[in-house]
């Protein structure tokens, strides 16, 4: 076996989630041990990932993994992000009737799948993390069972999930019979000539026909418009918690899954997709945003600003540059957090029997609880790209990739459009601020919990005065 | 490196803010007020430490901000900037005087948004990147948004959407012009996108751009619908200061951006700018003849008199086709003191419709009259302000008008024909509220159980007809130290880039 070692953070976690499980099924319903455990689990694991940042690119197992600062930045941010989707979760899957310990071990599995994605340069590797992702991903949803909505959710879901996957696999058994690999380094070398195999015309339209059904695959996995009918029903009628874990880190998992296959892969071609990623996101963001002022749901809304968002990252990548994909990655990353601040509120806010999932919901927060409405609003300014939150240096970075690549019109209706987004971003800070509530509870929020939403929510603002750090990492992994 | 002042004036009112919300509502005025008094001190050192003689940019400060982007924290005031810095310094302490008992809701975070918004508004004044230029010109809309959303009057929420989404739509139109032009020039120092050179079909679409910024937050005519919804419905400081700081910003921006980065676009788009600085003159000068409603009346005149300010700026280039560079500077520089003045005035007039709505609670002309007989120290107040507003000689809103005429007169004698037909309306329309109002028998039993202004409230109209009448009688108070901005200005436009 070769370079095992690089894999490490990885086995490690599969290792403690296969453990915890065991060590679940001896516990007390009542108690917190599984929740603990996991957390250190991840704390583990992100000090594994982190240590691995800065260190020079090394390819193992056959070439199928790959750990170089691109994937080492990306799973700190993936793990960093776990541990604040577990956190929030905790009391609102404690107080329903979801089996909870089921609920962290299944977020263990999906986040090791999400690990494989960003460190695969093997198409295998990559439909295996993917796969681990996304099969988590069907039983979350699905755990609420004796809520019919999610039951729903989840079936409407796995089957369009498993169609995704199916014109994946097509797709990259077409570029096989193409390239005769499934390596991507090697792909990149045929494709561009400089192995020793080389291409023919018709086998060069054999990949780019393998291309388009890997497009598909991907779109399917980001939300991205026409692709994007699953994530407004699978993200209101999956539990809000899940509904969070959804909508933030596996939008890093994706990105870095598209930058692996088109980038890492399928370089040569990417006249072929810099068109097809060009539309997708000029769509995604049109309907993404327009679509979202309808809703009375907040966590439909939330869904089609992520379709809108996503329209943003693939704006970046549009660019075909390697400051267009480190655009990309920031927004990627940013979005991530930023939304789940968003969602950590909207669960802090629900109780037992209670869900906050309308924005009447949100009637007055501000004066039940100033707090987490101050927290919803950093968040809802830096969705909205209004600077100085850190959403605004985002869309900045994806803007100039995209004027920088001759897509100006494409950027400016990406500014249009997030002008007509920032509208029902502002309605929900007038939900919190300018109405009186309608329920008059007071909300009860955990020391822990507000800790990690204060972090949170200054961690939006502080990286918007200061996202120079960041930027340089992003700017780094594609160095 | 010298003391960054500038720094201290941006940040200081920022953190203060920030402290004031967390002080809570106990403590909140007096720590507002002693805030607000300490930053005016701080920006007088700009007045007095200013080199009058020269156009360089002065108390520079550069430092990397985001290395990856070439975007510096960098700062500097010229003779444009620095009056308004020290001006919005000023409102800024006049508003914490207005809320003082008149707010009793959250006036924690009332105070705190106004310091931050001061902090906000002075970086707008003294950024020299682009990108920190867009980042405190947007980041003002969340403080006013929240103002006018939390404090305002019925129809508010509406009122504030309206205002934030108008004014956010123009600047993004800005900010994808800035990033074009740090393609094209690798840099946004904003003295370096002064000397790029652009050739006329990117300086007419890069125009184009920053007009939408900055004819949105003049506002000028058609695009000036969201001010009067704004103006009525927003708290009286909130008023104030939209009126006094952030409609300046526009104008700013002519002065800062559009003019110096696209001068030939500008010199072909001036008749355009004319006519409709026309427009926002006479046609909206009688818009607001018809009002019934104070504060929209007063924001109709806002927008008016904010076409002097276009007007001036743009006459330049048609004197600068008759190469009469003493009419240019002439022009831009009553721009620039039309803007000062109708800072004080309009902030003025906002406060005494504020001292009236705060006793009878209407803003309507109807349920007034003959506030004079109970109300004497302020009516004559009231009358000054109303004469300032209508460029009474004496007073500094006659400056700035008289100015900008005698520019346009050197332009074209019709120009300047219809620009003075704004001595007559403005007369009419302000002179005749003031009739309904403050003059005649008393109106009702409510303007009859009126008290007049106490101590706070005198001191707050005294403050600003103390400004109103320096710079009517002394406007060389703030025209020396633009001068030799201005001169530089003037040469920069008067070279084609190309």
């Amino acid at each position: 076996m070769d370079n095992l070692h690089i894999a490490l953070p990885e086995i490690f976690l599969l290792t403690a989630t296969c453990a915890i499980l065991v060590v679940g099924l001896f516990t007390e319903a009542k108690s917190h041990f599984v929740y603990w455990l996991s957390q250190v689990a991840l704390v583990v694991t992100l000090v594994m990932s982190f240590s691995q940042v800065g260190e020079d690119a090394m390819t193992g197992l056959s070439g199928a993994y790959t750990v170089d600062s691109l994937s080492a930045t990306l799973k700190t941010w993936i793990l960093m992000i776990a541990i604040g989707i577990l956190l929030y979760s905790r009391d609102y899957v404690g107080d329903r009737k979801i089996q909870k310990n089921e609920y962290f071990v299944l977020c263990l599995f999906a986040i090791s799948g999400m690990m494989i994605m960003v460190s695969a340069t093997h198409m295998l590797t990559v439909y295996l993390g993917l796969e681990l992702l996304a099969l988590s991903q069907y039983a979350m949803v699905a755990l609420h069972r004796d809520n019919s909505r999610a039951a729903e959710a989840a079936m409407k879901y796995f089957v369009l999930g498993a169609l995704a996957s199916g014109m994946l696999l097509y797709g990259m058994s077409m570029i096989y019979g193409a390239t005769g690999s499934l390596d991507l380094h090697l792909i990149r070398d045929i494709l561009a000539g400089t192995s020793a195999e080389a291409l023919s015309t018709e086998r060069t339209i054999g990949a780019r026909f393998g291309l388009t059904f890997l497009i598909v695959g991907i779109a399917f996995k980001l939300g991205a418009v026409p692709f994007h009918m699953w994530v407004p029903d699978v993200y209101e009628g999956a539990p809000t918690s899940v509904t969070m874990f959804i909508s933030t880190a596996p939008k890093i998992a994706a990105f870095a899954m598209l930058i692996r296959l088109l980038v890492g892969g399928l370089d040569t071609l990417n006249a072929d997709w810099q068109q097809m990623l060009a539309i997708m996101s000029a769509l995604s963001m049109v309907v993404g945003n327009l679509i979202a002022i309808a809703q009375t749901n907040i966590k439909r809304m939330l869904a089609y600003s992520t379709i809108s968002h996503v329209g943003f990252l693939l704006m970046g990548i549009v660019g075909v540059t390697n400051e267009g994909y480190s655009a990309s990655m920031f927004y990627a990353i940013t979005y991530a957090f930023t939304t789940l601040a968003a969602f950590g509120v909207l669960l802090a806010v629900s109780r037992e029997g209670h869900e906050a999932d309308t924005l009447d919901d949100l009637a007055g927060l501000g004066r039940r609880n100033a707090f987490l409405a101050s927290i919803m609003m950093l968040s809802m300014i830096s969705l909205a790209g209004v600077p100085p939150a850190v959403g605004f240096y985002a869309k900045l970075s994806v803007l100039q990739a995209a004027v920088g690549a001759g897509f100006a019109w494409l950027a400016i209706l990406g500014v249009i459009m997030s002008v007509i987004g920032a509208f029902y971003y502002l309605r929900v800070i007038k939900m919190m601020f300018f109405d009186d509530p309608t329920d008059p509870v007071e909300i009860n929020v955990s020391g822990d919990v507000t800790a990690g939403l204060a972090v949170n929510g200054i961690a939006v603002l502080a990286l918007g005065l200061a996202p120079g750090f960041i930027m340089a990492a992003c700017i780094a992994a594609f160095g | 490196m010298s003391f960054p002042i500038l720094s201290l004036t941006v940040w200081l009112p920022i953190i203060a803010g920030a402290l004031i919300i967390a002080a809570g509502n106990s403590h909140a005025r007096k720590f507002a007020m002693g805030a607000s008094i300490v930053t005016f001190l701080v920006s007088l050192l700009l007045y007095t430490g200013f080199d009058t003689t020269t156009s360089d940019m002065q108390f520079t400060e550069n430092l990397a901000w985001l290395p990856s982007f070439d975007i510096n924290y960098a700062l500097g005031v010229d003779g444009m900037s620095m009056p308004l810095i020290i001006l919005t310094t000023m409102i800024n302490v006049i508003v914490v005087i207005s809320a003082w008992e008149v707010i009793k809701d959250r006036p924690a975070i009332y105070l705190g948004s106004f310091s931050i918004m001061t902090g906000l508004m002075i970086g707008v004044f003294s950024a020299l990147d682009a990108i920190l230029f867009y980042v405190f010109f947007e980041a003002t809309l969340i403080p006013m948004f929240l103002i006018i959303g939390i404090w305002g009057g019925p129809k508010r929420v509406y009122a504030t959407i309206k205002f934030f989404i108008y004014t956010f739509l123009g600047s993004v139109m800005m900010l994808i012009a800035l990033i074009y032009m740090y393609r094209e020039g690798g840099s946004f120092g904003v003295l370096d996108l002064h000397a790029l050179v652009l050739n006329e079909q990117q300086q007419f679409w890069i125009f184009l751009a920053f007009l939408a910024a900055f004819a949105v937050k003049i506002p000028m005519w058609p695009v000036h619908t969201w001010l009067p919804d704004a103006h009525v419905e927003a708290p009286t400081a909130g008023s104030a200061v939209l009126a006094a700081i952030m409609l300046k910003m526009g104008g700013y921006g002519f002065l800062r951006f559009s003019l110096p980065i696209t001068p030939d676009a500008s010199a072909g788009m001036d008749v355009f700018m004319i006519v409709i600085s026309l427009i926002a003159i006479v046609y909206i000068g009688f818009v607001a003849l018809a009002q019934q409603d104070m504060k929209k009346l007063i924001a109709y005149s806002s927008i008016s008199h904010m076409g002097f300010v276009t007007l001036g700026i743009f006459i330049a280039f048609q004197l600068i086709a008759k190469d009469d560079s003493a009419g240019v500077a002439l022009g831009i520089e009553g721009a620039m003191i039309q803007m000062i003045s109708h800072g004080f005035i309009s902030a003025a007039m906002f406060l005494c419709v504020g001292v009236m709505y705060d006793r009878i609670h209407s803003r309507e002309i109807a349920d007034y009259g003959g506030v004079i007989n109970t109300m004497p120290i302020f009516a004559a107040f009231m009358v000054f302000f109303a004469m300032a507003n209508a460029g009474l000689p004496g007073t500094s809103g006659f400056v700035g008008e008289f100015m900008v005429i005698l520019a346009s007169f050197k332009a074209n004698f019709w120009i300047a024909f219809l620009a003075a037909s704004t001595l007559i309306l403005g007369a009419a329309y302000t002179l005749w509220m003031v009739k309904r109002v403050i003059m005649g028998p008393v109106g009702n039993d409510k303007v009859a159980a009126l008290s007049d202004i106490n101590k706070r409230e005198f001191w707050m109209l005294g403050l600003l007809a103390a400004f109103v009448l320096l710079i009517g009688v002394w406007p060389n108070l703030i025209g020396n130290v633009m001068h030799a901005s201005v001169e530089n200005l003037v040469q920069h436009i008067s070279t084609p880039k190309y």
